[in-house]
């Protein structure tokens, strides 16, 4: 190894250290800012060290692509709302898993010319098939995802028919044409028809996804992004890509499987079960709840939380379509100037990521010791005087305590709200939530149901509240 | 295959590593886990460099044009957007 080769895969491996003492600082919201800082240091660490390279003869495409790419980063970074987090998310990935795609078939087309490496080995070719027909999958997937957060394409799942035997068949073709690109490495065509495929692939596996499981969905596409990264460091032979691939893999994986347990299911449930598409009719609904229901007024809720020492407020997507979080704030900060003490219910699956509803709420200033897990809020409902959800609906539905498998939500982990002293849901209607499933918690006896929009309900509950 | 067992050996061990940390991230930081480690996996970035760096053919121009701006949309952005939204976590005062 020539000496500076040899410096340069020192550097990468400072840059690798760098990720993954970025990402230990992710560990604690005191340490957080710092480790994104010092992750961002490895990547342009890792960068200037690339851009020393004996093979870069041309900087003209790349500085073309540092601009254009740096804008559109700089502007989706800085002029998206916080609500629109999982959507940005969604773009991000989709590039990056793309970028490996495309990447990985330049660089292949560059060493069939015979230039850029020595020989054409089998861990070349197999990883070039692997990062594309990841990154593709990554691309497309991500694209659809990106479409369902955004309302573009129908949030529901559509259920395509046969499609189990469609996306076996078109993962077929994607080996079959990665494996005659192993075996014979002398044209680009299998290349790019695997990328194709496998972009046809992504859009089906993920157009049959609920909006409401998105939060695997994207966990899952971050994985893939991952790999189709590793991949690529596979096919330069280059540590720094291999180890930052695979650590966001580990990521993805690890929240994709913590967002199945929150949700007791299966990944393979959460991807082919199309949970979502069986919604109850108004006519259904409208039996279990007929007569039962008890509506209230703003001015009845804020007699009831006047009276109360200890509020927790379960928020779910609505919420976040609301834009409801500052309006929230305010009331929080109402309540607690009269001695009432408030903490927020944060379930693991509410809204459209993981972690959702704590950006959201920390967004609108709301102290990030107040939002409370799962886990840790469950033990205090018993000792709440009143719980008001806003825009949650399926986790606090106590039908998930059911264990009947035909209850798309049994065995989930809930809010168990139901237990404290008095329940207001504040709700546009009595729609079921995404499961499609009516909520007995509506009229349950210590439940009102407070009618209208998150925002205005929370607002004219302080206003209320100020009156009395 | 000199190369593909070092290559593994290191994949695997970054796995366990990656496990390690990220299991210890709180809910509360889970959406910035999520979109900070997505700005890792720009790494991409690196790998495109070299590849559009070369300039062979105009067809691999024009790939290495789109790959790297793509790449430094997902590593600028992705940064940006985690610190933007680390920005906004804090304690009662």
């Amino acid at each position: 190894m020539p000496k500076e080769e040899a410096f340069a895969k020192l550097l990468y491996l400072a840059a690798a250290v760098l990720f993954i003492i970025g990402l230990k600082g992710l560990t604690h919201p005191r340490t957080a800012v710092r480790g994104n800082i010092i992750a961002a240091l490895g990547m342009l660490l890792a960068i200037v060290v690339t851009l020393m390279d004996q093979r870069i003869v041309s900087f003209q495409i790349i500085v073309a692509g540092f601009v254009v790419g740096g804008l559109v980063g700089v502007i989706m970074a800085y002029r998206s709302s916080m609500t629109a987090i999982p959507q940005v998310v969604a773009v991000f990935n989709g590039f990056g898993g793309g970028a490996s795609a495309i990447a990985v078939g330049a660089a292949y087309m560059e060493a069939l010319k015979g230039e850029w490496i020595e020989e054409i080995t089998i861990q070349f070719t197999s990883s070039v098939a692997m990062a594309g027909l990841i990154g593709a999958v990554a691309l497309t997937g991500s694209a659809i995802a990106f479409g369902k957060l955004q309302r573009l394409i129908k949030e529901r799942p559509v259920l395509i028919p046969g499609r189990h035997v469609i996306n076996v068949t078109l993962l077929l073709i994607c080996l079959g044409l990665g494996t005659w690109l192993v075996v014979d490495p002398t044209g680009s065509f299998p290349f790019w028809a695997m990328v194709g495929v496998a972009s046809l692939l992504g859009i089906m596996l993920v157009i049959p996804i609920g909006g409401a499981d998105m939060p695997v969905v994207i966990s899952l596409l971050n994985a893939y992004s991952g790999l189709a990264a590793a991949g690529h460091g596979w096919v330069l032979n280059n540590s720094v890509l291999i180890i930052a691939g695979s650590l966001v893999g580990a990521a993805g994986f690890f929240l994709t499987a913590l967002m199945c347990r929150a949700m007791n299911r299966s990944l393979a449930n959460v991807i082919f079960a199309g949970v979502g598409t069986v919604v109850a009719t108004e006519t259904e609904t409208e039996d279990i709840y007929a007569g039962r229901v008890k509506s209230a007024s703003p001015e009845e809720v804020a007699m009831l939380l006047s009276d109360a020492r200890r509020v927790v407020i379960a928020p779910g997507y609505g919420m976040a379509v609301a834009q409801a979080q500052y309006a929230i704030q305010d009331l929080m900060l109402l309540l607690e100037s009269r001695g009432i003490e408030v903490d927020f219910a944060i379930h693991p699956v509410a809204g459209r990521m993981p972690g959702h509803m704590n950006v959201l709420l920390a967004e609108a200033n709301i102290p990030y010791d107040k939002l409370i897990e799962l886990e840790r809020i469950n033990p205090t409902f018993r000792q709440t005087d009143v719980v008001l959800v806003f825009g949650a609906n399926d986790v606090v539905n106590p039908m998930a305590r059911d264990s009947d498998p035909s209850i798309p939500i049994a065995g989930m982990p809930i809010l168990n709200v139901d237990e404290a002293h008095s329940v207001v849901i504040v709700k546009r209607s009595l729609s079921p939530g995404f499961a499609g499933i009516a909520n007995p918690l509506f009229v349950a006896d210590n439940s009102l149901m407070l009618f209208g929009d998150a925002k205005e309900m929370a607002m004219d509950l302080t206003t209320a509240l100020k009156e009395t | 295959m000199e190369t593909f067992v070092p290559a593994l050996t290191i994949f695997i061990l970054a796995l366990f590593v990656g496990f390690e940390v990220i299991t210890k991230v709180p809910p509360l930081l889970h959406t910035p886990l999520m979109s900070g480690a997505n700005a890792i996996s720009g790494i991409t970035l690196v790998g495109t460099l070299i590849t559009s760096g070369a300039r062979l053919t105009t067809a691999t121009e024009i790939l290495g044009f789109l790959a790297v701006a793509m790449a430094t949309a997902n590593v600028v952005g992705g940064f940006l957007v985690t610190h933007r939204m680390l920005g906004m976590f804090r304690r009662k005062d």
